[in-house]
């Protein structure tokens, strides 16, 4: 907010073409996550089986490498908004709102990027 | 007094479909995002981490119910294997019905299907085809 200019009144508030933000970007991470997660349903019911063998040697191909690295980019980002909506909905005091704000950040980045690690490990040829 | 229109409390709705199919997309999402991510990072993990740790994830998550034992201390773990078997045909059927709902959004986001019967019908058919989705999807895994 602003010292009173009509601007500093409307800005952040919805009336200056942000408002639709958060709500555009949970629909444009939902289409990545049903590409993504279709490559995934798919990966799963086409691969001979789930054994140890099998998966290590399918994520570590380029493609399927990226695309688990993207589908965990995609669902982390659209998890943190859903829950996001969540807290905002159900948590009223705001000292409680601030920390569970934190607690998401930390575990949708964090989770993130272990997630990430973990696929550029088998990728770059890092497995134990 | 009686006859008012009651106030919008979720105690004295009377339950329809659309209500019950917006919620299951609110339960199922976030039941994916604090359950689901998890599975999904400890798989990962699971995997780069060598043979022993994929087995130990699978072992966990997918165990084999006919080897399980059911003696002395061994009941606990059995308890928690046959739940976590629960948990990942439960987070295959939330993400099926996180994407029907999904679906149902974007056309409802373009400013379609909201015809009372239309609505009243996608409602109910979004769930129920997601029901089918996991059931082929678990019959193509398992069948094969």
């Amino acid at each position: 907010m602003g010292n009173g200019t009509s601007i500093g009144k409307v800005r952040g508030l919805g009336s200056s073409h942000h408002g639709a933000h958060h709500w555009l970007l949970q629909r444009f991470t939902a289409v990545g996550n049903v590409v993504l997660m279709g490559w995934l349903v798919a990966s799963f019911v086409l691969l001979p089986d789930l054994s140890y063998a099998t998966v290590v040697d399918w994520i570590a191909s380029p493609v399927s490498a990226t695309a688990m690295v993207l589908l965990v980019i995609s669902t982390f980002w659209h998890a943190r908004m859903g829950l996001q909506v969540l807290i905002e909905d159900y948590v009223q005091d705001s000292g409680t709102k601030f920390g569970l704000f934190a607690l998401l950040n930390i575990a949708a980045f964090g989770g993130g990027a272990l997630a990430i690690f973990s696929v550029a490990s088998l990728a770059l040829g890092g497995a134990a | 007094m009686a006859n008012r229109p009651l106030s919008p409390h979720l105690q004295i709705w009377k339950w329809g479909p659309h209500m019950a199919v917006s919620i299951l997309h609110r339960a199922t999402g976030d039941g994916m995002a604090l359950i689901g991510l998890g599975v999904l990072v400890w798989w990962l993990v699971s995997m780069a981490s060598g043979q022993a740790a994929y087995d130990n994830f699978t072992g966990w998550m997918w165990a084999d119910l006919g080897a399980l034992e059911w003696s002395g201390a061994a009941i606990a773990t059995s308890l928690i294997k046959v739940l976590l078997k629960i948990v990942t045909i439960g987070l295959s059927w939330a993400f099926f019905t996180h994407l029907m709902s999904g679906l149902r959004h974007f056309v409802l986001d373009i400013g379609a299907g909201y015809e009372l019967n239309t609505n009243k019908m996608w409602s109910i058919l979004s769930p129920v085809i997601a029901i089918l989705l996991t059931a082929g999807f678990w019959a193509l895994i398992l069948l094969r």
